[in-house]
């Protein structure tokens, strides 16, 4: 095997951690196949002894290797292709591959949580580095137990050959040896020309476990004498917990108590996902699910109105102001808000050139304001955790986005020390950023530790859509001056929200426009608010894309040339240096999806709408066909081109597009939840209205550009550009233009 | 609370619960089968979709009281090696990403393969529009009913 010669220091505490545990060589609790019962042969295929080379990985002695995957596994299957990264270094058989969910262990793993589409392209040379060392010091074994220089050691399908004396051994004989030494400081990797694993689609691991109703979520969770807890919150955002009555609901059957809990201590200085909307809730303990429920119903609480606060925050080290309002707000006052807010002076993010003359002097100007309104996760699977808080000790067990930053407000309201709290990350039920915000296990372990037994918290879909943290209501309006010919020649974007802002200034069309003006505003609120799937980008390349839709059309040209036009400013002569896009590999996506879409071929009925966007790393780009079916709009096909570097597992990766599509089809058309007097209006599916297949689009198409970048994620960038595409075809298809999200307003449920 | 014996898989099992209570919750809490999840608790989401005498059936809202001695399915019972042509079809489509909803998106799809062996597209949105997939897989849902389709007919 060819092998070039990076090296990085990237991940070096993790091997020097876990040299010292290596060194005894056995690794015992072994979970292989936990839950299953095991057949006769896979019991004989399992290894006597495992030793474990560094942090993410241990080979048996029969040359089975147990791959430990970092990261929290929410669907974007990261618990395959992050593993896959591993063994392509260590060089070994993906069918002798067994996959673990590792533990979080800050110590051991760099980075150890799902957002922001960060986990591939942040742990490429971690997982790569992994891999490759492990290998040398099994190559160092064999040259050892040999007599021979390591050099002159090559590998491949987990064996180890030494040709010069025409021997060769598997790694699980060399493991006990090689477990001995010293984790190398550097360690050859491979060329990408070389990759057996990566770039060949492999199957999702869990993929068994998930079609025969193996326990595999949070929800699932069972343990001897466990209880059941669900919370009671305040029914409206500005309320607060007055008075509980639980005079019916305590003697209910099976309820064993009902008390009140605050999330956190008065005076703790909340980082940044620590946001909770309710401090205080009702906790309602008891034996089973459907006795709880009943007593849930029976209780009664009274509230009182909150009062305004300013609390300072932690990001990351700096520190923030979060002003919450008092009031009970409801949707139609936000939208008027904004509209207000939009007339006022804004802070000015961006100004290049001098964007007021060229609108003085324009032939024509363009202008169009689009709004969208707050939305709630709705994970499937309803937030939950488990817990057993003995003494000083917790173990927590659930699903959860970020487990190192959630375990400091952990350990700071139970008083146990992070090193007595043990957090075991279980497959997500979804999070698409709602489980970020972890303070669900912080109420599972007060429980718990009040209750002296291992508690199971559970929110039903009313709590869980009720007590969100969601996507903001957003507003932006934009400008564009067109000269004599045509010529984008000024372009002004004002954009707010509530309560932040989704400007990204720094994007295209900025630094395609001599003349560019990006200002922004903010609306606090009293409502919590957090990431939801490509956050700010989810809202932003909706109205940009739309907007330069009709900007092109205003100026005659085709959309994707439009763009293409811009880009190649931007690429050739760009205007100011803060922009945050490479032209040629967003032109790319374009150009690809011009090709693979067949760009320009009318088909009878079918409406097409283009959008491109560059988030989160990756460039996407897209061409949605709409046909009109009975009076309502049908996604026929999506036509998506990626470029998110080398691509890990290609049919995975062309799985989690065709979700981010979906997913974005649906909240363009029905997502949105409203609020009357602080009381969100939806609260289950009945009146929330979720994308189903019959709205789905009929057929996904997906293509990657192919280059030697390093890879970037997926999970979020093909979301913000499709909201766009649909606007566009929309337009096309009906004849006006589409401006305020849900597109298709709030029609009857289907379902 | 009352006690009932169930046919759950095609075995006799005993629970003792309130007559009201769920299958769901009879399941999930009282028998371990943890297959069927709780999505929505009104029938609209479809993930605890169980089959009664081989129908589809939203197990949220379905009284154990109700059952008597009908015979239930859940995803556990739906075959005994996870070989029932629309698991090997979602398996070799690879259907699923989170997974949460998937064991109610099969046996909603087992239960519509039973009917009606070779459905349409129509018929398989229309027998699928009961089972929300918020990770936004249905496209991969329908290649994997309409490839169950065709190797059962095979």
């Amino acid at each position: 095997m060819a092998v070039s010669g990076i090296k990085t220091k990237i991940g070096r505490r993790a091997f020097i951690r876990n040299t010292s545990l290596a060194s005894g060589g056995l690794v015992l609790g072994f979970s292989w196949l936990a839950g299953c019962k095991m057949t006769p042969e896979e019991v004989d295929n399992l290894p006597r002894e495992w030793f474990k080379l560094n942090g993410y990985l241990k080979i048996g002695d029969n040359g089975l290797v147990t791959i430990m995957s970092p990261n929290p596994e929410g669907g974007q299957n990261v618990k395959t292709s992050m593993p896959m990264i591993v063994a392509e270094e260590l060089d070994v058989d993906w069918k002798d591959v067994i996959v673990e969910q590792a533990p979080l262990d800050t110590d051991a793993f760099t980075r150890q949580f799902i957002g922001g589409s960060q986990a591939i392209r942040r742990g490429w040379e971690s997982l790569r580095m992994a891999g490759a060392t492990a290998r040398q010091m099994l190559r160092e074994a064999a040259a050892q137990t040999w007599q021979v220089p390591v050099e002159e050691i090559t590998t491949g399908a987990g064996m180890l050959v030494h040709k010069g004396s025409s021997r060769s051994v598997g790694y699980g004989e060399m493991a006990s040896v090689a477990a001995k030494r010293t984790v190398p400081d550097e360690a050859p990797l491979k060329n990408l020309e070389d990759f057996k694993i990566i770039g060949t689609s492999r199957k999702n691991v869990d993929g068994l476990k998930i079609v025969t109703g193996k326990p595999l979520f949070g929800m699932d969770t069972e343990r001897e004498g466990m209880l059941i807890a669900m919370i009671v919150h305040p029914p409206a955002f500005g309320l607060k917990l007055k008075s509980v009555d639980d005079s019916s609901a305590r003697n209910m059957p099976g309820i064993r108590d009902i008390f009140t809990i605050k999330v956190f201590n008065e005076g703790y200085e909340k980082m940044f996902f620590d946001t909770r909307t309710f401090n205080e809730v009702v906790a309602i303990v008891g034996n089973s699910t459907w006795e709880v429920l009943q007593a849930k119903k029976a209780l009664k609480i009274e509230c009182e109105p909150i009062e305004s606060s300013t609390e300072t925050r932690d990001r990351f080290g700096s520190k923030w102001e979060q002003h919450t309002p008092a009031g009970l707000e409801s949707t139609n006052e936000h939208f008027a808000q904004m509209a207000a807010m939009a007339s006022k002076p804004a802070e000015v993010r961006r100004r290049d050139g001098n964007p007021e003359a060229a609108f003085k002097r324009a032939a024509k100007i363009v202008e169009a304001t689009y709004t969208a309104p707050f939305l709630a996760h709705n994970c499937m699977e309803p937030m939950n955790f488990f817990a057993e808080v003995n003494g000083d000790k917790a173990d927590l067990i659930g699903p959860l986005q970020k487990p190192e930053f959630t375990e400091q407000a952990l350990s700071e309201r139970l008083g146990i020390p992070l090193e007595n709290i043990d957090i075991k990350m279980t497959r997500l039920g979804g999070g698409y950023g709602r489980r970020s915000y972890a303070h669900w296990l912080v109420e599972a372990a007060l429980i718990s530790q009040r209750m002296m037994a291992p508690v199971k918290l559970v929110y039903t879909r009313e709590d869980d859509m009720t007590d969100g943290i969601y996507r903001p209501a957003y507003r932006a309006t934009y400008r564009a001056a067109l000269d004599a010919n045509n010529e984008l020649i000024g372009f002004h974007v004002n954009a707010g929200g509530i309560p932040e802002s989704p400007l990204e200034e720094n994007r295209f069309p900025a630094g395609a426009v001599a003349h560019y003006l990006a200002e922004d505003w903010t609306i606090d609120s009293n409502l919590t608010v957090g990431s939801f799937r490509a956050p700010r980008s989810n809202f932003i390349a909706c109205a940009e894309q739309s907007f330069l839709d009709e900007v092109a059309e205003a100026a005659g040209k085709d959309p994707i040339d439009f763009r293409l036009g811009l880009l190649e400013r931007a690429a050739q002569n760009p205007v100011g240096e803060n922009n945050d896009y490479d032209p040629l590999r967003y032109a790319g996506v374009l150009k690809l999806v011009k090709e693979k879409a067949g760009w320009g071929q009318q088909q009878e009925g079918v409406h097409r709408g283009v959008s491109a966007y560059f988030c989160h790393n990756s460039y996407a780009a897209q061409v949605l066909d709409m046909v009109i079916e009975n009076g309502q709009p049908r996604v026929q096909k999506v036509t998506c081109t990626l470029d998110c570097g080398i691509v890990v597992n290609p049919d995975s990766a062309k799985n989690m597009a065709e979700g981010g599509i979906v997913d974005g089809i649906g909240n363009a058309f029905f997502g949105e939840l409203t609020f009357k007097d602080g009381v969100p209006e939806k609260d289950n599916f009945d009146r929330y209205r979720m994308i189903r297949m019959g709205e789905a689009p009929r057929e996904i198409e997906v293509h990657f550009v192919k280059n030697d970048i390093d890879p970037t994620g997926l999970g979020e960038p093909t979301f913000p550009p499709i909201f766009a595409a649909v606007a566009n075809a929309l337009y096309r298809a009906k004849g006006h233009r589409y401006y305020d999200q849900p597109f298709l307003g709030r029609d009857a449920i289907s379902g | 609370m009352a006690t009932y014996t169930l046919n759950i898989n095609g075995k006799e099992m005993q629970v003792e619960v309130d007559p009201s209570t769920p299958m769901l919750w009879v399941l999930r809490e009282h028998l371990q089968l943890v297959g069927t999840k709780y999505g929505c608790g009104i029938a609209q989401c479809g993930a605890c979709t169980i089959h009664l005498n081989g129908v589809a059936v939203r197990s949220c809202q379905l009284p154990v009281s109700a059952v008597g001695s009908q015979e239930v399915t859940s995803i556990e019972g739906l075959s005994e090696n996870g070989d029932h042509p629309v698991q090997k079809a979602w398996l070799e489509v690879d259907v699923p990403q989170c997974g949460y909803c998937q064991a109610g998106q099969i046996m909603s799809a087992a239960a519509l393969l039973k009917n009606n062996p070779n459905p349409g597209d129509a018929e398989i949105e229309g027998a699928m529009s009961g089972n929300i997939c918020r990770c936004g897989t249905y496209v991969r849902i329908k290649k994997a009913i309409k490839l169950a389709s065709q190797s059962s007919a095979s």
